[in-house]
């Protein structure tokens, strides 16, 4: 099984990170949008594209963009010309995924320099809003016929973890709080707000009950970069590489109705082959901050759970005792997380991704966490509530 | 090594059902092999226009008997998927890899459309193009006009992989006494006879490192090199004359596969004629004729079945079809059955092959492999 052999020939770090900011109806096209990420990644390195060997892209479904074989179009502003470039793909999971694979691309020594790019323009796709892309992700025969829609799932999720670990809105309201209020650190930052309150997310309006507008994360355009390197490459490029240290990823059954929704079964399948690979057995002790995909306030709580940083149900409590805020004694999403920064869905998990990054190397400013950071880790979620990707990284 | 299909439209199955039934081919011919206990990680090449579904991806892992475990999607032609394993495998992670590829075009009922949406949405589609083929035609025009290829040379593609076809059990279109010249033109100078048709299929390859390959099948076919490149996605700048991402692609795998001279050591060759002058453009942006050289060398016989150089044994595209992203694992397929001597075919020696696929217009990447047993 995965991981059995972990003498790896070439160790992989990452270098250097950039991100756009993440807003709604950006004016720059897709490949604008990729490129100011990429070159903001290969500025921090010292690399111009040159240097690059293979480049690998993110995105999620085409339908966003409004372009067929994204992929093809995208590697244009993702650096990807005249160069091996590939677009890898699970869903709302992409954007930590992407430098998994650029993980191998580096550790098969095929590739020396790797830059992995993930891109998102939502804002312009469908009408009458960008939602209506999902009506398109279902079964076509037994489930499209009766026009689900992606909030709807979402809320029998968030109900069945209330009712399951006995959670109130107000608890979990206090992720979206929490979130919002640390991306005001953030210059990316879409959502930043430092006076919102419990009763603001309250009070704003159901859109599928449970879950209020401000539960949500919002309809975003954005993109994000890495550069990852061989070990030699990395010490030559910098004196503070992060490495990674473990990566891992599961896709449960596209059968999600048949689902325990409580709890992330398949996030703990990724972060355990992640958590294998980084020589991790007690991830609350040895993770000192972590990104978890939070596109819905409940999410950070059901995947803190999944990545084994809570006990069961014992998320909620975390957080109401603060030992999630930047300064307690395990920050997640000092960054913002997507309920602050944004959601560009792939170019939002690779944000989370260069987060961990600049606080392992104490370059995050206001958004730094208080404690020494060693060991971090980012995790994204995806597909219809199947898909979830992890990486481990550090010094 | 499994497929399915092969069918202008499989009306009997759903695309689920076909990639499992292409699986349980590749399991079986992987001496058994058990994808809940066995497989590391699952990969998929698919395209969500293709599939009429937004988040394709979400239906990968079942039909591969992958749920629970790690897979994941490459929005590319299905040999890219197996670079992407074949650097799994090299990293030292990973031991068996499954590949998963398929395409279901009798669903599609606006291919023509969902083609032309794979144009840059500023510069291009705002041309409204009634026939996406045009943008094939430009290049071929561009071709012929700076090398000298006349129209007897595509005459001569189309006849060669039709009468190749008809060997090729799962070559559903090979016609061997059709004539290119009398079929219509569709975007001068490019015939119906040129253009490949689209055909329903799944392929399902199985990976493995060279420290298990053995527990799986006593004679593997090893996979020697394996690279990709991309040329310029904007149409008006990238060479119309030359696909320089073959070109690249072929380096970078001979290189890995210590390949100097192609010509002399490649033996034979699967590459992608889903429109007649691309098999002549790829021949030569694969080094197996100098630039130019191919349509005389094509005349000599040198590419036929029992030439010096046998290209597209299976007679390709043109008589099989595209199965959309499957169709790199359909040349691939082709040729590890021609290895192993499953399918007897006029190659005096069959130890060295390379494998190309191209994604079509307007696309501009290619992927080349080297095999060797």
């Amino acid at each position: 099984m995965t991981g059995r052999n972990l003498n790896f020939k070439h160790r992989v770090a990452v270098v250097g990170a950039g991100l756009t900011l993440f807003r709604r109806r950006m004016l720059e096209t897709p490949q604008e949008l990729a490129w100011l990420a990429a070159r903001q990644a290969l500025d921090e390195a010292g690399l111009t594209l040159k240097d690059i060997d293979c480049v690998v892209i993110g995105s999620a479904p085409d339908a966003f963009d409004g372009v067929h074989m994204k992929g093809e179009y995208l590697a244009e502003g993702a650096g990807g010309i005249r160069k091996p470039v590939v677009r890898v793909y699970v869903g709302g999971a992409t954007g930590v995924f992407v430098p998994i694979a650029a993980w191998w691309h580096a550790a098969s020594g095929l590739c020396k320099r790797v830059l992995a790019v993930a891109e998102e323009k939502m804002s312009h796709a469908a009408k009458p809003h960008p939602q209506y892309v999902f009506r398109y992700i279902w079964d076509p025969v037994v489930e499209r016929p009766i026009s689900p829609n992606l909030l709807w799932i979402f809320a029998m999720e968030m109900h069945r973890y209330m009712y399951k670990c006995n959670v109130k809105k107000e608890d979990i309201a206090l992720v979206a709080v929490k979130n919002k209020r640390n991306a005001c650190g953030h210059p990316s930052a879409q959502l930043c707000n430092p006076h919102i309150k419990v009763e603001d997310v309250l009070n704003s309006e159901v859109l599928v009950w449970p879950v209020n507008r401000l539960d949500v994360s919002p309809v975003s355009d954005g993109a994000a970069a890495v550069v990852l390197a061989s070990e030699e490459e990395a010490r030559r490029i910098t004196d503070t590489p992060v490495w990674i240290k473990g990566i891992g990823w599961t896709l449960d059954t596209t059968h999600w109705t048949n689902r325990e929704l409580a709890y992330p079964e398949y996030v703990r399948r990724a972060a355990e082959m992640a958590y294998r690979m980084a020589g991790i057995d007690n991830p609350r002790k040895q993770i000192d901050v972590a990104e978890p995909y939070d596109p819905f306030d409940y999410k950070e709580l059901h995947h803190m759970e999944g990545l084994g940083l809570a006990k069961r149900c014992e998320a909620p409590i975390l957080t109401r005792e603060g030992v999630t805020q930047r300064d307690g004694d395990l920050p997640i999403n000092p960054s913002g997380g997507l309920l602050g920064v944004g959601n560009p869905i792939a170019a939002a998990g690779l944000m989370k991704v260069a987060e961990i990054f600049w606080q392992i190397r104490g370059e995050a400013g206001a958004r730094q966490v208080k404690k020494p950071v060693y060991t971090g880790l980012a995790q994204a979620w995806g597909d219809l509530m199947q898909a979830g990707t992890v990486i481990v990284m550090g010094i | 090594m499994g497929w399915f299909g092969f069918q202008p439209e499989v009306v009997d199955y759903s695309f689920r059902e076909m990639v499992f039934k292409a699986a349980q081919r590749a399991y079986e011919d992987a001496g058994g092999l058990d994808p809940r206990g066995e497989v590391d990680a699952f990969v998929s090449c698919q395209e969500d226009f293709w599939e009429g579904i937004s988040i394709a991806d979400e239906f990968a892992p079942d039909p591969v008997g992958g749920a629970m475990k790690p897979v994941y999607t490459v929005a590319g032609d299905g040999l890219q998927c197996v670079g992407q394993a074949y650097m799994m495998i090299r990293s030292g992670l990973f031991d068996v890899v499954v590949v998963e590829s398929h395409g279901k075009p009798s669903d599609v009922e606006t291919l023509d459309e969902v083609m032309f949406m794979a144009t840059d949405p500023i510069s291009i589609r705002p041309l409204a193009l009634e026939n996406v083929h045009a943008l094939a035609a430009l290049e071929a025009r561009a071709y012929m006009a700076e090398f000298g290829v006349a129209e007897e040379h595509l005459d001569a593609v189309v006849e060669k992989a039709h009468k190749a076809g008809v060997k090729n059990q799962r070559a559903v279109f090979a016609s061997p006494g059709r004539s290119r010249s009398a079929t219509p033109v569709v975007a001068e100078p490019l015939r119906e006879a040129d253009i490949a048709k689209f055909v329903d299929a799944a392929v399902v390859v199985v990976l493995a490192s060279e420290r298990v390959a053995k527990k799986y099948n006593d004679a593997p076919v090893w996979v020697d090199g394996v690279w990709w490149s991309t040329e310029t996605s904007t149409l008006e700048l990238h060479n119309w004359a030359f696909p320089l991402h073959a070109r690249e692609a072929a380096d970078g795998a001979y290189a890995q596969a210590k390949i100097a001279d192609p010509f002399k050591e490649v033996d034979f060759a699967e590459v992608d004629n889903r429109y007649a002058f691309k098999e002549l453009q790829h021949i030569e942006a694969l080094r197996l004729a100098p630039r130019g050289m191919a349509k005389d060398l094509l005349a000599d016989g040198a590419f036929c079945p029992g030439g010096r150089l046998p290209v597209n044994l299976s007679g390709g595209a043109l008589a099989e079809g595209v199965p959309f992203e499957a169709h790199g694992l359909a040349r691939l397929s082709y040729a590890v059955g021609v290895m192993r001597g499953e399918i007897k075919a006029e190659v005096d020696r069959a130890e060295t092959a390379v494998v190309h696929s191209w994604r079509g217009v307007p696309t501009t990447t290619s992927v080349v492999a080297v095999l060797r047993i």
